[in-house]
């Protein structure tokens, strides 16, 4: 049915319903070998629900779906045996020390013991852990744990690794040094699938991006085609109260084709241009609708843009808390 | 990759010894405990309390061992519900492994575990002065029969872990629990020195047949009174009757429980 080289992740009509409600609805997914899907969506969009079907922890309503060649629903441990899983918790054990987590791991992975232990080393190695290697993991800060997470994820060098939000709660230097191990094991041929509440990781990171809500696809593209979708450039006028922000909205109306979104606590008001706009025509309007304006910008779209103009329920800061 | 479910559960079982080594408090409960309440009894209360026919040390031994094997379902309760709370049962469940490998592991754990504290609980009463008085193959029986009341306790302990939220929880539910139903059995003190309405209590508490039963199969004094119930003056056939209608109630419980908790 499928080729089983080549692809990551193959996914047709996928569903699952819990009663009456449907978490995900007809999810189709493509994801060549060694490339990056982002799952993007607001919180409770589907994004975990998918990764749980994929890595065989939930099974699905509706549809098929293949990692690394074979069958979530019928060949469940050939595609456990394959695949990395690194959930929003930090699954690892407190009262095992570093080492001694990722050498369960290995060794439930089938690894012999000197094998387990080897790839041990190597990992905690990579991801800066030597130090508390020898450390009970319940005495790690939460950045550190994290890592180690992940370092358990792909222990076995899986084909496909799932992340779900892999660095949320990581400061930035730790978030640059998970972005060059992740561009590290794509370049080594893994194929990943994250979700993600940063925009920003996900235009860095992704080759394709999903983005779902209500459990549906809504938009599916490279960041460069989805940005180009909502449209090229935006005006953003930041006022200085939450008066101002209805007649800068009415303001700018004169020079956008879609409706103003609105920011109320970044006081923010941003619409995306029509071709050939000036700045100075849109500094008069706002001075002729008496706006207080502290600052007027163009700027290219974001995949904020992106989402706000696809999602329906919340604000992108809710999309994952 | 895959290998069989024996090797699976034996990395289980190693990694819950490593727990031990980790943390050895945890294994103060099987152990340091236990023969702390040796000494407390026979040494401070073993004076006061009289049991007809027999010296105390006689008597006591048995009513350690069986308090001190009910609390071996405080280690897989705990456990469990520790590994539930922490979420690294996730990272098991997206492993090529077999579900039924941990909960054997824990199994396997806790019973070495159990075996231990026999072990050690044994040789502290023999120093105190305790002695079988039966020939060997009722003295294996007596042992079989621990053996068999511990299994029961820790299948109660992964339940009761699956059940609760918190390890905490656990704790609280089995200390509340068991210190009742062991000092309010024959563990300790005979059943006959006892205000009315306990020595009832004590008569019909399968913690007292299952002692009695231990005692039995000794040869040490189990000091029945009179009257007592048909389980205590029947006490090995009823415990082990017990044991084993536990058994059939809890496995089934456990087992479905287990899979729902691992069941999106």
């Amino acid at each position: 049915m499928y080729e089983t080289t080549g692809i990551g992740v193959e996914a047709a009509g996928l569903g699952k319903s819990y009663d009456d409600f449907w978490a995900l609805r007809d999810v189709d997914l493509h994801v060549p070998a060694g490339s990056v899907l982002g799952l993007l969506g607001h919180n409770g969009a589907g994004k975990t629900t998918a990764i749980k079907i994929l890595t065989t922890l939930a099974s699905p309503t509706t549809g098929t779906a293949r990692v690394a060649g074979y069958d979530v629903k019928t060949q469940g441990r050939e595609v456990r045996s394959r695949i990395g899983v690194a959930s929003q918790a930090a699954t690892v054990d407190g009262l095992l020390t570093g080492r001694a987590n990722l050498t369960l791991v290995g060794r439930l992975y089938g690894l012999s013991k000197t094998d387990a232990r080897t790839r041990a080393d190597e990992l905690l190695e990579r991801l800066d852990l030597v130090d508390a290697a020898d450390k009970l993991v319940q005495a790690y800060s939460g950045g550190m744990r994290r890592r180690l997470d992940l370092a358990a994820s792909i222990v076995a060098r899986p084909a496909v690794l799932f992340l779900d939000e892999p660095t949320t709660g990581l400061d930035p230097r730790s978030r640059g040094d998970l972005w060059a191990l992740l561009r590290e094991l794509v370049d080594g041929g893994t194929t990943i699938v994250l979700t993600t509440q940063y925009l920003e990781e996900a235009d860095r990171l992704a080759d394709d991006i999903v983005v779902l809500d209500h459990g549906r696809v809504v938009a599916h593209g490279t960041p460069t085609d989805l940005k180009a979708r909502v449209g090229g450039e935006r005006a953003e006028v930041t006022v200085s109260g939450v008066a101002d922000l209805a007649p800068a909205a009415r303001a700018l109306d004169g020079f956008a084709d879609a409706p103003a979104v609105t920011d109320a606590e970044a006081l923010t008001v941003t619409v995306p241009l029509r071709g050939g706009t000036r700045l100075m025509d849109i500094v008069r309007a706002l001075d002729a609708g008496g706006v207080d304006a502290v600052d007027v910008a163009r700027r290219e779209a974001t995949l904020d843009d992106v989402f706000l103009s696809l999602t329906t329920t919340s604000k992108p800061e809710a999309i994952a808390a | 990759m895959s290998q069989s479910l024996s090797a699976d559960a034996s990395i289980f079982a190693r990694r819950n010894a490593a727990h031990i080594r980790q943390i050895p408090e945890k294994l103060i409960d099987v152990t340091l405990q236990p023969i702390m309440f040796v000494l407390l009894f026979a040494y401070v209360f073993g004076g006061v309390i009289d049991v007809p026919g027999s010296n105390y040390r006689e008597y006591l031994i048995g009513g350690i061992l069986v308090q001190s094997l009910a609390f071996g379902m405080m280690g897989p309760g705990t456990a469990i519900a520790t590994d539930l709370r922490e979420g690294v049962i996730e990272r098991f469940r997206s492993l090529p492994v077999s579900r039924a490998a941990y909960l054997i592991g824990h199994l396997v754990s806790e019973v070495g575990a159990s075996l231990i504290a026999l072990t050690i609980l044994t040789g502290s009463g023999l120093l105190v002065g305790w002695r079988p008085h039966e020939d060997v193959l009722h003295v294996a029986g007596g042992f079989g029969l621990l053996i068999l009341f511990s299994i029961t306790m820790i299948w109660i302990g992964t339940l009761l872990g699956l059940i609760s939220r918190s390890a905490d929880g656990v704790q609280g539910l089995i200390f509340m629990t068991i210190f009742p139903l062991t000092f309010l059995s024959n563990a300790f003190v005979p059943a006959e020195g006892l205000p009315a309405a306990l020595e009832t209590f004590s008569n019909y508490n399968p913690v007292s047949t299952v002692v009695s039963a231990v005692r039995t199969l000794f040869g040490n004094a189990t000091a029945t009174p009179d009257g007592a119930p048909w389980t205590l003056q029947h006490p090995v056939v009823s415990a082990v009757g017990s044991c084993l209608l536990l058994l059939a109630i809890v496995v089934p419980l456990t087992l479905a429980r287990y899979r729902a908790r691992t069941t999106d």
